[in-house]
């Protein structure tokens, strides 16, 4: 990191105070992401940030960028309107894992699908903390929650398996406990020319964790130093130690042609340019 | 002075596939070639082939307000079911086409049979034109349109290297028409 | 001389209509029997440097249809019923966030499933109404092939102009009619293009008005940096929950820029009307056979006359009580139970009786019904 960074630039302070509560991870991964644009030096008019709906997706609303609050579940589909529409922009999805996964589930799965240069952050902090801690598609299976009282029936999923299994050309995870990595893999996500899925394991400590008797933020973010390890570590270690770990850093990346291109490539064609003479500009 | 409406309904039918529609798009495409006005509608059910299809084109020298055909002229069937299926509200003194293989046991009146898919078939060794074929027996029978007004309009509307073979199916649709003309063997409702 | 003349089906021209707009982008999804305007665009929008994408459903097509016309191009998508329930949400978020956009719904019989290839007029409350919360709509509707070419245009202009979505609702029956358009005479239509900020980044405000006209509109990467959301908001753009003043304010403009503007937005026809004891007032096919209904009727001796309702939406108060003054009866046709005429009804009770003839069979309204009407055969009629 490095020391003149100074996320002011970034925020739209008079937009503060911001909404989450004492402990939200929200706020760590938004300074993650600032990092990375940074580092990246991308132009804040070219950058555009698109949220759904949840806690999280009110990110939208205090950085300095272009920046889009849509509707439950939707904004990729409004994100892959604006990258088709205007290529040249830098367009990142930052959400949370109902609005991504459950209502906006089959959105995602034909943005991995497409491989469209979008780069989407999921916060997952395994439940619907907006409207009051129900459980989301992220939940596992037997914890609580408002609308699982009993504890919840339905098994967790594994969102960067299905990612990968769509078609996403950069599947990454990272934890709030690791900011830095954070950082670095938000910044891989948004360097890689396809869909990038950044998947962040954040906390809840007001809902999730208060239903779940899991503590409080510190306790959280230690249970998630215990219980992960990074996909390097695991590679040498045995099976039977890593069973049970949620697994962390790229896990896996792929080349595939991407979308905006190949429409582009396809522009061409229709317009009559010969196939050579695509190739010979591509 | 108020003009008099010359009006001419045609309906076309047969099963999915046979390109009824599209025989009812090039009567309509030669109609607008000569200027006149015309509609063309359709009605069809799920499937993309079998099920009984309907084209219908309304042809007149006024604008044309009802888009449906009320009593049909002319109208034409390619298999059993369009016939019994579509065979209503045909005008008193107009014309009825078919396909000389329907059962002649469900004719309730007279009928004009031509051997319009053999043709296709046989002679032209592709049944698919036998859409165009029917075009050809309806506009030497009714005599509402030029034949040049519908060649023109088949190089719009079909694919150009079909130009031909269609060209040749209309014409061989044309001289069945006009051999029953000279016949006197035209029959009317 | 080689005429100007087409054979054209209704799908067809309303996307040459948007082309001619200058449409550069379409988001759908396919359902009969609005398909056709997807086909269509598919092949020609990458031939004119825009961009053609079948989204994963109705949901997502409306979506992307917002964000980009977000950077500043034309958009528009097209479906019919179900889809059209399905993009309800996203329509809403089109007017809260005043951005331009086009949808057409090619209107089926509903509800539900209902009949993918009967033509129908069941859509015209849910055009008004579908979407949740108080908001004003456009809606636009078509009888015949070329106004399906004219009114796609216009819905353009109005959505640019006003920055809101618009709604162009054709019915099956005009939707897959083909006949010969002759779309010179539209050559020199005036294209509207949305007003765009004069200030320096900085300064804007997003959704400062003037008065009730609709604010200037940004494009996303041009530097104004500003936050696009379905709260409430203020003219910065940003969310406003405990502002009441600023809600109220808000609200109360979204509407009154369209309702306020009605004659603006009015477009109609009149036919027969001189000395009329009777009108019929109808709109899409209806009013095709609407036309042959009055003509006929003339030849029998009835002063039967025809306004032919173009713009439904806003619903055109003042047009509507003008040319219904005076009349012993307003008939007015419908593929539906009487979705406008109760609009109409509401409008002109206390000056003539508003009678509806509807049909919800799943066929087009035949003229004789009106005709029929008119001889005092009154079983084919509902006074309302």
């Amino acid at each position: 990191m490095p020391k003149s960074f100074n996320v002011n630039k970034y925020l739209r302070k008079d937009k503060m105070p911001h909404i989450w509560c004492p402990g939200c991870g929200n706020g760590m991964v938004m300074s993650a992401f600032l990092r990375a644009v940074d580092g990246l030096r991308l132009d804040p008019d070219r950058v555009v940030v698109v949220s759904g709906i949840g806690c999280s997706s009110r990110i939208s609303g205090y950085m300095d960028f272009n920046t889009l609050h849509t509707t439950h579940g939707r904004p990729l589909a409004f994100a892959t309107g604006i990258k088709l529409a205007n290529p040249s922009l830098e367009v990142v999805v930052i959400t949370g894992d109902g609005d991504a996964t459950a209502i906006g589930g089959n959105h995602f799965l034909h943005s991995c699908r497409r491989n469209i240069n979008i780069t989407m952050v999921i916060i997952n902090n395994n439940i619907y903390g907006m409207t009051g801690g129900q459980y989301s598609p992220l939940t596992p299976k037997g914890e609580s929650a408002s609308t699982a009282p009993y504890g919840n029936i339905e098994p967790e999923m594994d969102i960067c398996a299905v990612a990968e299994a769509a078609g996403a050309t950069y599947v990454a995870r990272g934890i709030t406990y690791q900011p830095v990595v954070m950082e670095d893999l938000i910044l891989q996500g948004i360097e890689n020319n396809g869909f990038s899925l950044v998947e962040v394991i954040s906390q809840c400590p007001i809902y999730y964790g208060r239903m779940n008797k899991k503590g409080d933020a510190i306790d959280m973010l230690k249970w998630q130093k215990e219980n992960t390890v990074s996909q390097k570590a695991a590679s040498n270690m045995p099976p039977a130690a890593v069973k049970g770990k949620i697994i962390t850093g790229i896990l896996s990346t792929q080349y595939r042609p991407e979308f905006v291109e190949e429409y582009e490539s396809i522009k061409k064609v229709a317009q009559g340019v010969k196939y050579d003479e695509r190739r010979a500009e591509m | 002075m108020m003009k008099e409406e010359q009006k001419c309904e045609i309906r076309l039918s047969g099963s999915g596939g046979q390109g009824l529609i599209l025989a009812g798009i090039i009567l309509a495409d030669a109609a607008n070639l000569e200027n006149k006005y015309v509609v063309q509608t359709q009605s069809y059910g799920p499937e993309a082939r079998g099920g009984a299809r309907r084209a219908e084109v309304i042809i007149s020298n006024m604008p044309i307000h009802f888009l449906m055909v009320e009593e049909a002229d002319i109208f034409l069937a390619l298999t059993s079911e369009a016939y019994t299926k579509f065979k209503y509200n045909v005008k008193p003194g107009g014309m009825i086409i078919l396909d000389e293989e329907i059962n002649p046991k469900m004719f309730v009146t007279s009928v004009n049979p031509f051997p319009i898919i053999k043709t296709a078939r046989e002679e032209l060794g592709r049944e698919i034109v036998a859409n165009i074929v029917s075009l050809g027996v309806l506009t030497a029978l009714s005599g509402i349109l030029k034949p040049a007004s519908l060649e023109e309009a088949l190089k719009i509307r079909v694919p150009p290297h079909t130009v031909d073979l269609n060209r040749r199916a209309f014409q061989r649709g044309w001289d069945m028409g006009k051999e029953r003309i000279k016949k006197k063997e035209v029959e009317k409702v | 001389m080689k005429s100007s003349r087409k054979l054209m089906q209704g799908n067809e021209a309303c996307a040459e209509g948007a082309l001619k707009a200058g449409v550069k982008f379409f988001a759908g999804y396919p359902i009969t029997p609005s398909t056709e305007i997807a086909e269509t665009l598919a092949e020609k929008l990458p031939r004119a440097g825009g961009v053609f994408i079948q989204m994963e459903d109705e949901i997502a097509s409306m979506a992307a249809v917002i964000g980009a016309s977000l950077t500043g191009v034309k958009s528009m998508t097209a479906t019919s019923g179900p889809g059209f329930s399905l993009k309800q949400e996203n329509i809403g978020f089109a007017v809260m966030t005043e951005i331009p956009c086009v949808v057409v719904n090619v209107q089926r019989l509903g509800p539900s499933t209902g009949g993918p290839t009967l033509p129908a007029q069941g859509d015209v409350m849910q055009a008004r109404w579908g979407t949740h919360g108080e908001h004003a709509m456009i809606a636009l509707c078509p009888a015949s092939v070329e106004e399906a070419y004219y009114l796609t245009i216009m819905a353009f202009n109005y959505s640019e102009r006003f920055r809101t979505p618009v709604v162009l609702l054709l019915d099956e029956t005009i939707g897959h009619l083909r006949e010969s358009v002759d779309l010179k005479k539209y050559e020199d239509t005036r294209i509207i293009n949305r007003p765009v900020p004069w200030e320096a980044p900085g300064q804007y405000l997003p959704y400062k008005a003037e008065g009730d006209e609709p604010p200037p509109m940004a494009s996303l990467g041009e530097g104004y940096r500003f936050h696009v959301t379905g709260l409430v908001h203020d003219e910065s753009g940003f969310p406003v929950a405990g502002n009441h003043a600023a809600i109220d304010r808000l609200l109360t403009r979204l509407s009154n820029k369209i309702i306020k503007r009605q004659e603006e937005i009015t477009l109609y026809k009149e036919f027969m009307t001189e000395n009329a004891q009777y009108l019929v007032i109808a709109y899409g096919a209806t009013a095709r056979s609407a036309y042959g209904a009055v003509e006929l009727a003339r030849k029998e001796g009835y002063r039967v006359g025809l306004l032919h309702m173009q713009t439904l939406w806003p619903f055109p108060e003042k047009l509507v009580r003008q040319k219904t003054l005076g009349k012993k009866t307003v008939l007015v046709p419908e593929m539906n139970l009487g979705q406008y005429a109760r609009e109409i009804k509401k409008t002109v009770a206390d000056q003539t009786q508003v009678v509806t003839l509807s049909q919800v069979d799943g066929r087009i309204f035949h003229p004789s019904r009106i005709v029929a009407f008119l001889r005092g055969e009154a079983k084919y009629a509902q006074v309302l």
